[in-house]
């Protein structure tokens, strides 16, 4: 008895000094993002702030116009949402419950596209949005996130375990295949296309490179690129800086608690099977 | 089914899949193709202007890559990142997995939560905070080494030290992810070989040694080969934390393929460093994957 007591004891300050370990940077983050300014430079470095203030927050909306990338992020990030969706949604049921010639071929020729790394094609992507007139556009940004491989592999996968008797009887009762898909297939894969809707979200919110690449102008810039380059001019504000890490990761932070359960899917749906 | 209904889908089908697989083919596998004929070409700021510009020059691009020292030291700090953080973050997954998997576990949910709260977080904003905690002086990880009497590392600023900090930074962000993934394994590995094993009368550690690790075999695998890819690919800790400096020890492959292609403007080369990373990604993936098939 005594040393299942231990036992447990100590598995639990394990796992109590992981979590702090976990979250120590994260709560840093917050708390000093409402210190006064210069109190985060001190030494021995302080944990609590001595004084709370949102000035800097107030700094990041007014003097330095972040609303603007706040607002760039999240039309890109939601249209990226809404599209992949839909475009995914569609083509993995047709690669999972559609009969058409070369099926089986286009799919396996387009899992190729897992081996390569994204960045192979990001240059010369760039210099072809730049022919087409979308380079430092949302249109620019947006385009590599709407259709993913892992997307309608997901979708396509989930879609394999839905009856053909389903679709059977829909199709007997005259039901043509957009009003299949809509009324019958949508409302039973449901769960997959939420879990997909957080992947891009979550993808396309906190991407970096694409966006860094693909636009110029400094205000079409989305949240992280902006992060990133303010760090350059106000390295020594290190409140300022929290203050803006912590208003980027937010949105994050909060679409994952909302959807945590459709996002784990994913990450199981893509590894275990695979 | 009715060769009428298989008519008729095969008709509408290309509506379903096609913009789907048009879009990944005009947006992904062109360039692609394009980016290899790219590094067999000096295309630079003048081509951009005018693509007549470009000319082939065969694999000189190649050739010029292999002989600057930067892409030597790139690929070192690469390999590094790659071969050093892959198997630390694996282990630390792998820990974690089997601490939250212990049966006595309270509040699991409540912990797993909190150990994947850093993967869904942005990865610019975090590099930025890590900055910060990395400072020699005001950092709090200097603060936490001098509780033990060590430090304190000029984290950053030391050639040394710096690729380390990025590795603590990665695998501080990315633990969770394999860990939700070892944990589902752990799960598969059926309850009754640990009490075969038991009733054989083996310990903790041999039940682990003999049941556990190679009922997660294949997650080792999938997890191996996934990480390892996304490690090659680092690009925005350095770009943020140190700009690939000190003296040039966080320079990844794809931070060099971007100053080469972004702020040089030199898309020849810059394309050959990026077939080159895929070649190399493409191997690994190989090699891991002959010598796990080996292993059964």
């Amino acid at each position: 008895m005594k040393r299942r007591t231990l036992q447990i004891s100590s598995l639990h300050a394990a796992l109590l000094l992981g979590a702090v370990v976990t979250l120590t940077p994260l709560a840093w983050m917050v708390s000093a993002s409402l210190m006064p300014a210069g109190d985060a430079n001190v030494f021995p470095p302080r944990f609590l702030p001595r004084k709370i203030t949102f000035e800097h927050y107030v700094a990041l909306f007014t003097r330095l116009d972040l609303a603007r990338h706040f607002m760039n992020s999240v039309v890109v990030t939601v249209t990226a949402t809404v599209l992949s969706v839909i475009l995914n949604g569609l083509a993995g049921y047709a690669f999972a419950k559609l009969v058409f010639p070369g099926r089986e071929k286009l799919f396996r020729a387009l899992t190729l596209a897992l081996v390569i790394p994204s960045q192979v094609g990001m240059l010369p992507l760039f210099l072809l949005l730049r022919e087409m007139g979308f380079v430092n556009t949302y249109a620019g940004v947006i385009v590599p996130y709407l259709a993913s491989v892992l997307g309608i592999f997901m979708v396509r996968q989930y879609v394999v375990g839905v009856p053909d008797d389903l679709l059977h009887a829909a199709r007997v009762d005259g039901a043509g295949e957009f009003r299949l898909f809509w009324s019958v297939v949508v409302p039973v894969i449901q769960p997959i296309l939420v879990t997909l809707a957080a992947f891009t979200f979550l993808s396309a919110w906190n991407d970096f490179m694409w966006p860094l690449i693909v636009l110029s102008d400094d205000q079409n810039y989305t949240l992280p690129v902006a992060l990133a380059n303010l760090v350059g001019e106000h390295v020594l504000d290190t409140e300022l800086m929290m203050a803006g890490s912590v208003l980027t990761i937010l949105p994050a932070l909060l679409v994952f608690l909302v959807f945590q359960r459709a996002y784990v899917r994913g990450i199981l749906a893509g590894s275990v099977k695979g | 089914m009715s060769t009428a209904v298989e008519r008729r889908q095969a008709r509408v089908a290309g509506l379903f899949f096609g913009p789907a697989v048009l879009l990944i083919g005009v947006f992904f596998f062109v360039p692609v193709c394009i980016g290899l004929l790219l590094s067999l070409t000096d295309f630079d700021l003048y081509a951009i202007g005018a693509r007549e510009a470009a000319r082939f020059v065969g694999l000189r691009n190649y050739a010029d890559m292999l002989a600057n020292p930067v892409f030597w030291t790139a690929l070192r700090n690469t390999l590094y990142f790659v071969l050093v953080g892959t198997p630390l973050s694996v282990l630390v997954s792998l820990v974690g997995a089997l601490l939250l998997n212990a049966k006595l576990v309270r509040y699991r949910s409540f912990f797993r939560t909190v150990y994947f709260v850093p993967v869904v977080t942005t990865l610019v904003a975090v590099s930025i905070v890590w900055r910060y905690l990395y400072h020699p002086r005001y950092g709090l990880v200097n603060h936490a080494l001098g509780w033990f009497d060590l430090g304190p590392v000029d984290w950053l600023g030391d050639p040394h030290w710096s690729m380390p900090g990025i590795i603590f930074l990665s695998v501080w962000k990315n633990f969770g992810y394999n860990m939700l993934i070892f944990i589902a394994g752990l799960q598969n590995i059926p309850e009754e070989r640990y009490e075969a094993a038991a009733i054989d009368g083996a310990g903790a550690w041999r039940r682990f040694r003999h049941v556990t690790l190679p009922g997660l075999a294949p997650i080792f695998l999938f997890v191996g080969v996934t990480t390892m890819i996304g490690s090659f690919q680092i690009f925005a800790e350095p770009y943020v934390m140190t700009q690939g400096g000190p003296l040039r020890s966080t320079t990844s492959l794809v931070l060099f393929m971007y100053e080469e292609g972004f702020r040089w403007w030199r898309m020849g080369v810059a394309a050959a460093i990026a077939f080159l990373l895929f070649l190399l990604t493409f191997a690994w993936t190989l090699v891991q994957l002959r010598l796990q098939q080996g292993k059964r």
